[in-house]
């Protein structure tokens, strides 16, 4: 099993879309190589013949019928909006200088 | 006694002879709550005015013949990760601080229509991470026995207030044990029933495929009422189970009897021996757990060791599932619809990526971030196979491990947490020590199966509560309602009353 770097975390913040800052960094990255070393035992439990289980109830799809029901309005929908403009969530732009 | 220190049966019964009313009962609450709170730090929000209205319809219900369930007018306590109408939501989280869910939880919505005023929103450890309470952004929660030490967690609120006696009953939820691990260190009740027993409509998710809420009580028969009120199928929720509760509360007045006779009760031999085994088992935790077999055994049951051997990587397995479901869930939080919106300083006009970035950051304590970057990690393309399919086919192991156990019992123990409630700040920046609480209560999680956590008394080395943990067959969740109520009325037999009454009484403690 690798060791997690600095850069690594780095990395997976950016992907999971948070800042870290260095101060952050440097604190989290050597944490998070221990708990990796302490899970890593788990690759040499199970053999190929093992199926994987995703959930603990042998569930397929649940279907309903096809019929309105009530649901929130656009007023109750917005009310927890950091900012909201013509009845929509109003959000910082989406798109680059270049785009 | 006064009204707060009697269970939610007894408030029940008092409420049906007429002996008292819901408003008097819920201001006793809030009176307990503004005397102690302070320095139990159990709350996150009281919501004095609504529980009273709350109340008054209550005793209007009554005094007109028509109370609308068996704990009409007893006063609850809900942990803060059900989202509430009208009521702040923040599940312990800077990201969700001052946010008004605009809908009821199913479970909520249950408990309102069932009657019983809502006296406000339990602290917990940031999005239901942890198993101290610690990691709550709005400061930790104490434990009522000491106020030094930590009440365990996630449910730390909940377990605390029905501890201290600021509510009869609580909610909690438990994803890896966060409803029995509080339950065991703060001397209280608590049941994680079988998944998808009770509704996840409403509760903010950890991770979907292991949440799991439940009754947060001071006895077995107030958790089975409670139960009864939560549980049963909700078209809301896909993964709710489509089938009738079995008769809970009937279970636990037949095992208050104490007659076990002809009942297979099986030692998990991986998480009872403290020799040689993971995470450190107090002697003190082990002295009561065997007790509380031999009073079993006393009542009639046949004891049996049974081995689950893939038990000792279920904590491996759930640090890797865990993280990877709870990136995944907490990707909604992005400062668009609700929740905390942070502008990032120093960059000219920011766009919506740079604001998440900044805002997840503010938002999210250390352990959110940990846990999501250890779940982007395990989902990423290379390690995928290795460590969340690993998780995966472990997962199906300890599956296995508990049908081979249960051929030859018909209910499963253990100790709930390996030792009794420790320092706050002990565990706080070690976090693969802090995990090691929930190692005996995962597995349960993984599996599906129900638990409940009871009192096992008082560890010798330091005189704090120790709980034993009854898991039972999926859908058998009637079975940990027998047995502890049947264990339950030995231990009080033996004790000369519940294990509280040895609690110091907090009065005038407010810090």
């Amino acid at each position: 099993m690798p060791d997690i770097t600095r850069d690594e975390v780095a990395h997976l913040a950016d992907l999971a879309r948070i800042d870290l800052d260095d101060a952050e960094l440097d604190h989290l990255a050597p944490q998070l190589s221990v708990i990796l070393e302490s899970v890593a035992s788990i690759s040499a439990v199970a053999s190929d013949d093992i199926p994987p289980t995703s959930h603990a109830l042998p569930l397929t799809n649940v279907f309903r019928d096809d019929v309105v029901v009530p649901c929130l309005t656009p007023e109750q929908a917005l009310s927890g909006a950091p900012a909201v403009e013509q009845q929509r969530f109003a959000v910082p732009r989406i798109l680059g200088d270049e785009q | 006694m006064s009204w707060i220190r009697k269970t939610a049966a007894e408030l029940a019964d008092a409420l049906a002879a007429g002996e008292v009313t819901s408003v008097e009962l819920t201001q006793a609450h809030l009176d307990r709550i503004a005397a102690v709170d302070g320095a139990v730090h159990a709350f996150l929000h009281v919501d004095a005015e609504g529980a009273l209205a709350q109340a008054a319809a209550s005793d209007a219900r009554r005094a007109a013949g028509a109370p609308a369930s068996a704990l009409d007018g007893v006063p609850i306590a809900v942990k803060d990760v059900m989202v509430t109408e009208g009521l702040p939501t923040t599940c312990g989280s800077k990201i969700l601080e001052g946010w008004i869910p605009p809908y009821d939880a199913t479970v909520v919505t249950r408990l309102r229509e069932a009657g019983l005023p809502i006296l406000g929103k339990t602290n917990m450890d940031e999005f239901a991470m942890g198993s101290s309470t610690e990691h709550s952004a709005y400061g930790a929660t104490h434990n009522p026995w000491d106020l030094d030490r930590i009440p365990g967690g996630s449910g730390g609120g909940s377990a605390a207030a029905v501890a201290a006696f600021e509510a009869p009953l609580a909610i909690g939820t438990d994803t890896g044990g966060s409803i029995r691990q509080p339950g065991a260190v703060t001397g209280t009740v608590g049941v994680k029933p079988t998944y998808g027993g009770v509704s996840r409509y409403g509760l903010v998710a950890l991770a979907s495929s292991l949440d799991q809420a439940g009754p947060v009580t001071r006895t077995v028969l107030d958790s089975a009422l409670l139960h009864e009120i939560i549980g049963g199928h909700d078209p809301k929720d896909s993964t709710s189970v489509d089938q009738p509760l079995p008769a809970l509360v009937e279970a636990a007045r037949l095992g208050a009897g104490g007659d076990l006779s002809g009942l297979r009760v099986g030692v998990i031999t991986e998480l009872s021996r403290h020799e040689g085994g993971q995470g450190g088992w107090q002697p003190g935790v082990m002295t009561r757990f065997q007790e509380s077999v031999d009073l079993l055994v006393k009542a009639g049951a046949e004891v049996v060791e049974v081995s689950c051997p893939h038990f000792v990587h279920a904590l491996a397995a759930y640090y890797l599932i865990l993280p990877a479901e709870a990136s995944s869930n907490l990707a909604k939080f992005d400062a668009m619809r609700y929740g905390l919106r942070v502008v990032p300083e120093g960059i000219d006009n920011p766009s919506a990526e740079d604001v998440m970035r900044a805002t997840r950051d503010a938002g999210f304590g250390d352990e959110v971030k940990r846990r999501i970057i250890l779940g982007t990690y395990a989902l990423s393309s290379g390690y995928y196979d290795a460590y969340y399919g690993q998780a995966q086919k472990v997962r199906t192991l300890i599956s296995r491990d508990f049908e081979a156990a249960f051929e030859k019992a018909d209910v499963l123990v253990s100790p709930t947490a390996p030792t009794t409630a420790f320092k706050l700040g002990e565990k706080l920046d070690d976090p693969i020590a802090m995990y090691l609480n929930d190692l005996a209560t995962i597995p349960a999680n993984l599996a599906g199966v129900p638990g409940i956590s009871v009192p096992s008394g008082l560890a010798d080395e330091d005189g704090l509560p120790a709980g034993i943990q009854i898991l039972a067959p999926a859908l058998a969740d009637d079975r940990l309602y027998r047995v502890g109520a049947a264990l339950e009325a030995a231990l009080l037999e033996q004790w000369g009353g519940p294990l509280l009454d040895k609690a110091p009484t907090l009065e005038g403690g407010a810090r």
